[in-house]
């Protein structure tokens, strides 16, 4: 049986004890998934995961609460579930997960990049996949990518390509991406002078469009409806178009992740403008995993570093200074 | 006859350069993944592959702009009441923007009658944005192959639309045929960086556009869709289940050609500040959030249903049955949840269909 009909029999026969199954299906075009929300069998004949099946199910379980879902999560959606639950956002008990071994998604960014000066991405008319490639046809030609070339860079630095958390696990464990530092790509970046970095942001800030795509498509973001970036009474942020407003948010949504973001990139794939603000936030987990020995999500029992208190930080030598 | 010529791909940036003196000139720019109109820069040969990602629509209806500045005086002749100052701002420099979407430049059709005051008959008309409009020259291009998103001829327009545009482009060999539509138009087309179009390039640009025209499937009879939407109104189960997957961010409003909600805020410092109107989407939280605290659009679902609902159905109510949707599909493009508008108007036609028995 291949994995997928593996996947599908493990959800129809959760189906009947939970009010829907999260997954994914194809999308709009042939290069893009969309959630799925599976309630009937019929839903799950449409159920399709594997290299198009980006978006994070854990964005949508809070507002299940009260009610028993499932959920199929590849690796990354079990840190985002794992850090919900350790911020007791969600309840355990309401939760089936369906986890299995993800052999990394689509950056659609990056399928963007490889066809440029080309042919639009968006004209694809269809797409094969293989193990290795994905084959796209165009109306006048047809283009060959390999996979490598065109998966998200979280999957090619992945360290839990197995959900780590899960009630139904489907398929062979595999190996991860890496073993060593996943924040070693930072460095090239961090050693830019601070006035290099200043303006890269403000280059690309500048074409922020303050959509928020980003803020709502991040599964531990709180606040959402009540953000202080929008907030009329009081007014923290000026409506102007400004870039310091727009850099401004980032910020604030960075800080109000610090040692609570997964990594699971959902912010920079949403944002329309192809804006790298994953980059922000990963600076800032690098630094939280080194200040208080977490990683976010990885284990749903821990308690958060910045959620609670301790009176000597196990690797903050205050009184050595 | 209106003027008709012809340019090389090649020399675009100096006719650009040329237009440049006069008014800002706004080209597609690739950055990232992104393609963004950006004041042309010159040598700059624009992005003429890739869509633009975002719409024109910020360069006439700018994502904020100040109204007026305020100013309260402490006046002495009345006893320390507050005398309160106002200042205008400046009027808007002319614009051009090049290589604007068949499907874009027809959506500021959709903006004009309601900024025009036409539900007043003139009477409250938005002069800020009607300055902008009439000193901004459109100068549309022919679009040569669909994405899997457009669906332009659904909502009545085309790849070769010509509607709203001052230029109308089109893809010959080697460069563009332009012709004039528009006094602004004839304006721009006034330029030593250009020549005459031959025969050969008018036959050229007409099959051209033909064969955009005729690279859009067929269009689905969407005439029942108003009053279908109409009749879901209080059927939020229809709407939770569209929307199930629904981000409610901005990313579909604020990248459409023809939403054009905003809203109005005072920011002052001390006694004096500026009145700014800023782009706002019903898509978010605070769109219509009465003073009570309550909001009849509550919840992604009633959202959703706002914005497919006033474009297919409740604009059409009020301007002779036109949806106020150009089918650009940006939307769905660029929607991070995969949500398809065009899936929703069907949904709710079929849904309806059912009921009808
Ligand atoms: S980060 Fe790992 S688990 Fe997540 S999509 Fe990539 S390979 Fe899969
Ligand atoms: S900030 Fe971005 S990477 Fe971090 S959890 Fe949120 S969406 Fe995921
Ligand atoms: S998603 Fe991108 S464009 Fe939208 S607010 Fe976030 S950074 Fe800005
Ligand atoms: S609703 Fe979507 S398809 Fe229609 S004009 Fe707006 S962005 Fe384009």
């Amino acid at each position: 049986m291949s994995l997928h009909t593996e996947l599908q029999t493990a959800i129809k026969a959760i189906l009947p004890d939970v009010s829907c199954v999260i997954g994914w299906s194809g999308g709009p075009d042939a290069l893009r998934g969309a959630p799925l929300f599976m309630r009937s069998e019929d839903d799950v004949n449409n159920f399709s995961g594997g290299f198009f099946a980006v978006n994070n199910p854990a964005l949508y379980l809070p507002e299940y609460k009260g009610s028993k879902v499932a959920v199929v999560a590849k690796g990354c959606d079990s840190r985002s579930i794992g850090q919900l639950l350790a911020e007791k956002l969600i309840n355990r008990e309401e939760i089936h997960i369906i986890g299995f071994p993800c052999q990394g998604v689509i950056d659609n960014a990056k399928v963007v990049a490889a066809l440029a000066g080309k042919v639009e991405a968006g004209q694809v008319t269809a797409v094969e996949e293989t193990d290795e490639t994905i084959e796209l046809s165009f109306p006048d030609q047809t283009i060959s990518l390999k996979k490598t070339d065109v998966m998200a860079d979280k999957c090619s630095r992945c360290l839990y390509p197995n959900a780590l958390i899960s009630d139904t696990f489907v398929g062979e464990k595999r190996e991860p991406a890496i073993t060593e530092d996943p924040y070693a790509d930072l460095a090239a970046f961090e050693a830019l002078p601070l006035e290099e970095r200043q303006a890269f942001w403000e280059k690309e800030m500048s074409r922020c469009i303050r959509c928020y795509a980003c803020r709502n498509a991040c599964p531990l973001c709180v606040c959402r409806d009540h953000c202080a970036a929008e907030s009329r009474n009081p007014e923290w942020v000026t409506q102007a178009d400004g870039v310091r407003e727009k850099l401004f948010f980032q910020i604030i949504h960075a800080s109000h992740l610090a040692g609570r973001c997964t990594g699971c990139g959902e912010c920079q794939r949403a944002c329309p403008m192809g804006i790298p603000v994953l980059l922000l936030k990963r600076s800032l987990s690098r630094r939280t995993e080194e200040l208080f020995a977490y990683r976010a999500g990885v284990d749903a029992e821990a308690t958060p570093p910045l959620l609670t208190f301790t009176l000597e930080e196990p690797r903050i030598q205050e009184r050595e200074w | 006859m209106a003027t008709q010529k012809y340019i090389a791909f090649a020399d675009i940036p100096a006719w650009l350069e040329e237009l440049s003196a006069a008014q800002t000139v706004y080209a597609p720019r690739r950055e990232g993944k992104a393609v963004v109109y950006r004041p042309w820069q010159k040598g700059e040969q624009p992005e003429l592959v890739e869509r633009p990602t975002e719409s024109a629509k910020h360069i006439v209806f700018p994502r904020a702009e100040e109204l007026f500045r305020f100013n309260y005086q402490q006046a002495p002749e009345t006893g320390g009441s507050k005398k309160l100052s106002l200042a205008e701002p400046a009027d808007p420099a002319p614009a051009v923007v090049f290589a604007a979407l068949p499907c874009d430049t027809r959506g500021f059709l959709f903006f004009d009658p309601v900024y025009s005051g036409s539900g007043t008959n003139g009477k409250f008309q938005d002069i800020y944005y009607l300055k902008r409009r009439a000193c901004t020259t459109l100068i549309t291009r022919t679009c040569r192959a669909p994405l899997a998103t457009c669906f332009c001829n659904w909502t009545g327009g085309g790849p070769a639309n010509r509607e709203g545009a001052d230029v109308l482009s089109t893809d010959v060999e080697g460069g563009l045929f332009l012709e004039a539509l528009t006094e602004k138009g004839e304006a721009v087309l006034k330029s030593a960086a250009l020549s005459p179009a031959t025969e050969a390039h008018i036959s050229a640009a007409q099959s051209s556009r033909d064969k955009a025209a005729r690279s859009m499937g067929d269009a689905p009879d969407l005439g029942r869709t108003p009053p279908a939407l109409i009749s879901l109104f209080e059927n939020l189960d229809f709407w939770r289940e569209q929307s199930a997957g629904c981000l409610s961010c901005g990313a579909c409003t604020y990248l459409c050609p023809t939403c054009y909600c905003f809203n109005i805020t005072d920011e002052s410092n001390g006694i004096s500040g500026v009145r700014l109107r800023s782009w706002d989407a019903c898509m978010f939280a605070l769109f219509t959030l009465e003073a009570s605290g309550h909001n009849p659009r509550n919840g992604r679902a009633a959202r959703l249903r706002n914005r497919v609902g006033h474009k297919f159905s409740y604009y059409p109510g009020l301007h002779e049955g036109r949806f106020s949707c150009c089918g650009c599909g940006r939307c769905i493009k660029s929607c991070p949840s995969s949500i398809d508008i065009r899936r929703i108007v069907q949904n709710a036609l079929a849904a309806t269909e059912a009921s009808r028995g």
